[in-house]
């Protein structure tokens, strides 16, 4: 995307995303990210804090959801601020199939210079496990 | 308990250096399962218009995660960690983070706040070259969950 659109407006929608989360998943994550908390890997501790299981990272949920808006942007460096508010885990079975996070974006600010305002919804089995996800975006 | 109020404004030395490495752009790439070669193939990431491979926008997290656990390790701050849970996080990027940046991250405490039992922490990660050139503010509040 070079500039921003001249039809771009508010509410404009995103392509909706939907991704998969798996036991490996947030393996490779930990792995990745150097956040090795057991509740992201193993079932006992996790349901001894009072979790229903597993979860995932929030900050897995929150990569994956951002990449909606980098690939619609065409360049993830022009995400120039993104904030997430965590209100529900990611619960992620130990099945082949995971756990299903949905994304769905909309534009809901046009600002200054050419940045765009997106926020995200992002849910998993019908719940939103974000209660804010937002992206300010520098279409240049 | 309840936080300090006094805290708030606390800074911490700034960490060692930081250096990005491509692989490690790449490897977390990966795990959001983002195949965007931006992150991965320095000729398409100046094809871009970057000097190098960038990160993701959540990368940073690697950064800020360590250099927040100063704050929470404070015994001034007195934050029970096993009952801490992400409640908040924000980046603010001024550039992209690409390989070979050498950064250091400097950890400060941004806000306090008691809510129904719960401990709110905000702390603020500024992250910047060796230079001063700031590249990334980050924010993460924790919540520390009453009851103890």
């Amino acid at each position: 995307m070079t500039g921003r659109p001249a039809d771009l407006e508010v509410g404009s929608e995103l392509p909706e995303q939907v991704s998969r989360v798996t036991r490996a998943d947030l393996i490779r994550y930990a792995g990745a990210s150097g956040d090795f908390n057991v509740i992201h890997w193993n079932e006992r501790v996790a349901r001894e804090v009072g979790l229903p299981g597993v979860i995932a990272h929030g900050m897995l949920t929150a990569g994956l959801a951002v990449r909606a808006v980098t690939a619609w942007a065409g360049d993830p460096g022009a995400v120039v601020d993104y904030q997430v508010r965590f209100s529900r885990p990611v619960v992620v079975p130990d099945d082949e199939d995971g756990a299903e996070v949905t994304v769905r974006g909309r534009v809901a600010a046009l600002l200054d210079d050419g940045r765009v305002r997106v926020d995200l919804t992002v849910t998993s089995g019908g719940e939103k496990v974000l209660s804010l996800a937002r992206a300010v975006v520098a279409l240049r | 308990m309840t936080l300090d109020a006094g805290l708030v404004g606390r800074s911490y030395p700034p960490s060692a250096v930081y250096e990005v490495g491509r692989e490690k752009l790449a490897e977390f790439a990966a795990a959001l399962g983002d195949r965007d070669p931006v992150y991965r193939d320095p000729a398409a990431a100046r094809a871009a218009g970057h000097p190098d491979v960038i990160a993701p926008p959540t990368f940073a997290i690697v950064l800020s995660l360590g250099a927040g656990n100063v704050v929470v390790e404070d015994p001034d701050v007195g934050i029970d960690y096993s009952r801490v849970v992400h409640g908040e996080q924000r980046f603010t990027h001024h550039r992209p983070i690409r390989a070979g940046d050498r950064l250091v991250a400097t950890a400060s405490v941004a806000a306090v706040r008691s809510m129904a039992g719960n401990d709110m922490l905000t702390t603020r990660v500024d992250l910047a070259t060796e230079a001063g050139e700031p590249v990334c503010t980050t924010t993460s509040m924790l919540v520390a969950r009453g009851g103890a």
